[in-house]
């Protein structure tokens, strides 16, 4: 019972402290860089304070009882066990706090909620185990992964400073402005949650929905996805770079130009080696999650792609399985994801890996072909 | 003639022995007792199971398992946890304590009991040997989510129909309580003077026989998606994922209270004892059971405040879910009430009830806070609400089987237990419980995602101080073993009585309870 009430003592000494040192506290919430957050966070501790509150008293007259009204000190059971005047007032006392927890509670919901008059809007994909966001008001989009390295997580290199924290391309605001968010999945149900802007929005596949940031200061934050999405969601972080509006300019500049250049890519012929040493850092980000980096795959659950039919069979086939994917399995279609660059150099990889010797050369030209076919509408997306 | 004659002697006399008296029983104290064993066994496997996720998340990176193993086994504890270990434990305790409560011969329709208990085995085997076949056991979270639930292999198909016939067994066994409650009371034992066990049990079996159908309907769906073409849960074929979601909370939520009525049940039952002093406000605690039981069916949804449902949602499913919050403190005040200037003595029973009603409490209020939708938006899914449910689970409904345990057991086996060995698996539960899960309170508030195999370093301490908790809380149950198995085979013989403040008719009888009771109905008042 004593580090029981120790912890309690130390959340009544956390609620204490004034908001700003509070705010930096691990025994609460992340510091709020938005005006939702920190109304969240006001939140928290009006309730926090108000149980500790109902705690004490309660528990206070339990625990008198518990050291007074002991046999072993001789004391006598009385014998009442009904009052209704007492019982009416500790049913409307608390029926009257929740009222006054729930009007303030009330006006932040709405707040929330009101996801009118952004000044950009961003669309946010959730794939298994990565995310994508589209600019839509800048003609942007990127895909994001995580960036720690492989060896950090099973424990053959020191883990970074950010690790599991960190991406390879984070999503880019500016500050002050309103930036309202569309979120939606590719294939099971993610949630895109950035704790310091108090934005959880869950991302369902098939359906778009909608939440709102307005970041108060430049920095970057840190999230996860917060919904079970198979095997690695605790790999696909969220990081955002909150920036100046002279800097986020530039960064636009930056991604429109880079943009052309990949493009440019989709036109090309490369050699074996170029398409290769391509395929093998697009299987990595893309494929290496089930397949394994050693493509053996994961037995009753990922298929191996080494010494597999698939890889050695006819092209158009394997082509086909990675711009349509499998319905029905984790198999994802990647037509929408990857450039046609990219695709012809993943399977060429594939194609060439581990126990794949079959010499095989796609180039974009044939993917973009392949498009035409069987994939149809499927757009080629400019860059990865 | 002779043939009739000795068909009669068989029933009346001839038990079968071995493995098939407990196969064949219809006796309600056998079945109970059977329901008590299948749980312990069910609450060291899956105990086990939340051993090694806390072992893995000792430290920052991989080092035991897999991603997928991991997942694997968050599944498999929550499931086995609520279906095999909790749910089953109370069922054990209805079908030792009603008839005994209420001055009945045995259960309404005792051959549907030995069917309900038996089913259970069958489901358990189902679920456990998914971690054998290949792609291993199911690890989509205990919540089954599509479109996840579709992507699984053969185990999720298996998980399906170990569902519906646990469903089954609970559906019949709560149709059994509630027929034996309302038709064979003792002459006299009106509703109003039912011990609060029986009441809770009888709102409990409502709750069951009412939502069990809706979970069933639920992961028929899934199935018929998985494997037949429909497309309930797919937007590409007109359906919604978070339909899904809606169906499951409507009967996920009552779950949550029929996995706690009847842990309020029991420790109203223990507080008067050891407090020597009737239950403060018998009529409210009624009334507040009932509300809750009613109110259960109005806020599924605040499991799925992050959805993104309109604002009007958001509001009725928050005032809902606060408003539970009466009637839930006017039993917590009950209860102290029934303390206060009380005659209280400290067995190990009487320890677990208080605290029930301390560390319940504490579940409590992260309830109140997360009913503020804001709130929960930042706390959705992450350890904090881990932290919640494990007060309102362990330090709730667990601990409260403890007490019942410890309250019952010298009238089920006639021997006391040793209240040394009661005292230290108090205590080290409790303590280790705390150690567990109360850093993860503020892990959720620095914002560390459920069911993630590795994390940030930044939430390494409060890891290793839960990992810590875990393996104390966890091996201290041993304890609880021992101390059972040494009461079973002996010990100081206990009264009929057993404390001295027990008021009931279970009381009356002998200790321990002969394999018939109440032939004849005993007469109240």
């Amino acid at each position: 019972m004593k580090s029981k009430w120790q912890r309690v003592g130390m959340m009544g000494a956390a609620l204490a402290f004034s908001q700003s040192t509070l705010a930096d506290y691990a025994y609460n919430l992340q510091t709020p860089a938005s005006q939702v957050a920190q109304d969240v966070f006001d939140l928290h501790n009006l309730i926090m304070l108000v149980c500790l509150g109902i705690f004490v008293v309660v528990f206070g007259a339990m625990f008198y009882s518990l050291l007074k009204h002991r046999k072993s000190l001789g004391h006598k059971a009385a014998n009442f066990h009904e009052n209704t005047t007492v019982e009416i007032i500790w049913t409307v006392i608390p029926f009257v706090i929740l009222v006054g927890m729930a009007y303030p509670a009330a006006r932040v919901v709405i707040d929330m909620k009101d996801t009118t008059n952004p000044d950009m809007t961003v669309k946010i994909t959730g794939f298994q185990w990565k995310w994508s966001y589209d600019y839509l008001n800048d003609d942007i989009s990127f895909y994001s992964n995580l960036s720690t390295p492989r060896e950090q997580i099973v424990g053959t290199a020191e883990k970074g400073e950010h690790y599991l924290l960190e991406v390879d391309e984070p999503i880019v605001v500016p500050v002050g402005k309103r930036v309202r968010l569309l979120i939606t999945a590719n294939d099971v149900i993610h949630s895109w949650w950035v704790p310091a802007l108090s934005v959880k929005q869950d991302a369902i596949p098939g359906f778009i929905r909608d939440s709102w940031f307005k970041a108060d200061r430049i920095g970057t934050y840190r999230g996860q996805c917060a919904e079970l999405c198979g095997k690695d969601h605790g790999f696909m972080p969220i990081v955002v770079e909150v920036v100046s509006e002279e800097d986020y300019k530039a960064w636009v500049e930056k991604k429109k130009g880079a943009a052309t250049s990949a493009a440019a890519d989709n036109t090309r012929t490369f050699d074996a080696a170029e398409l290769i040493a391509r395929g093998e850092t697009v299987y990595q980000a893309n494929c290496a999650a089930c397949h394994q980096a050693d493509g053996k795959g994961l037995p009753g659950v990922f298929p191996a792609i080494s010494g597999a039919k698939i890889a050695s069979g006819p092209i158009d086939a394997h082509i086909d399985v990675i711009l349509n994917g499998r319905p029905g399995t984790a198999m994802a279609a990647f037509a929408g994801q990857l450039s046609d660059a990219d695709i012809a150099a993943v399977v060429t990889y594939q194609r060439n890996a581990w126990d794949n010797k079959t010499g095989d050369l796609a180039q974009p030209a044939k993917i973009a072909a392949a498009r035409g076919g069987a994939a149809g509408e499927a757009a080629a997306p400019a860059a990865q | 003639m002779s043939d009739a004659a000795h068909a009669h002697d068989d029933h009346s006399h001839g038990h079968p022995s071995g493995i098939m008296r407990w196969l064949t029983t219809t006796n309600h104290k056998d079945i109970g007792s059977m329901y008590l064993w299948f749980a312990l066994i069910m609450l060291f496997s899956a105990g086990t199971m939340a051993l090694l996720i806390r072992a893995e998340l000792f430290q920052p990176g991989m080092q035991l398992t897999n991603p997928d193993f991991f997942n694997q086994l968050t599944t498999m504890h929550g499931l086995i946890m609520i279906f095999g270990a909790i749910m089953p434990a109370f069922s054990g305790f209805a079908n030792w304590q009603v008839p005994l409560m209420i001055g009945a011969p045995d259960m309404a329709f005792p051959r549907m009991n030995n069917w309900a208990f038996w089913l259970l085995p069958v489901a358990a085997l189902m679920l456990m040997a998914s971690f054998l076949l290949p792609g291993g056991a199911v690890a989509g979270g205990w919540t089954m989510y599509p479109p996840l639930f579709i992507q699984g292999g053969i185990s999720y198909d298996l998980t399906i129909l170990a569902v519906h016939i646990m469903g089954l067994s609970s559906i019949m066994g709560s149709i059994n309580i509630a027929t034996t409650i309302l038709n064979m009371r003792a002459p006299g034992l009106t509703l109003m003077k039912m011990p609060l066990f029986v009441w809770t049990w009888l709102i409990t079996a409502y709750l069951l026989i009412a939502t069990m159908p809706v979970l069933a309907g639920a992961v028929t769906m899934l199935l018929t998606d998985r494997n037949f073409g429909t497309h309930f849960f797919n937007a590409a074929g007109g359906g919604d994922p978070v339909m899904f979601q809606h169906i499951f909370w409507f009967f996920g939520h009552p779950e949550v209270y029929i996995l706690i009525l009847p842990a309020f049940g029991i420790v109203s039952q223990i507080i008067p004892t050891f407090a020597r002093k009737p239950l403060f406000g018998y009529a409210s605690m009624v009334y507040a059971t009932a509300s809750i039981a009613i109110l259960s069916f109005t806020v599924w949804a605040h499991h799925m405040f992050a959805v993104g449902m309109p604002v009007a949602a958001q509001l009725f499913f928050m005032f809902s879910t606060m408003l539970i919050a009466v009637p839930t403190g006017v039993k917590i005040f009950n209860w102290v009430a029934t303390m206060w200037k009380g005659s209280l003595t400290f067995e190990t029973p009487m320890l677990f009830a208080i605290a029930f009603v301390c560390l319940f409490t504490i579940g409590g209020f992260s309830g109140l806070v997360l009913a503020i939708a804001p709130v929960d938006i930042q706390l959705q899914d992450t350890y904090y609400v881990v932290a919640h449910f494990h007060y309102v689970l362990v330090s709730g409904a667990l601990f409260s089987i403890f007490a019942g345990i410890y309250y019952w057991l010298p009238k089920w086996t006639g021997h006391m237990y040793s209240e040394t060995l009661g005292k230290w698996h108090f205590w080290l539960s409790v303590i280790g419980m705390n150690i567990l899960f109360f850093p993860m309170h503020f892990l959720g508030l620095a914002g560390m995602p459920r069911r993630i195999p590795d994390y940030a370093l930044q939430f390494t301490e409060f890891n290793q101080l839960a990992t810590v908790g875990a393996f104390i809380f966890g091996f201290s149950q041993l304890i609880f073993l021992v101390l059972v198995l040494k009461t079973i085979k002996g010990g100081d013989k206990a009264t009929d009585r057993v404390w001295e403040g027990a008021e009931g008719l279970e009381w009356t009888l002998p200790s321990p309870a002969p394999y018939h009771t109440f032939e004849t109905a005993p007469v109240v008042r």
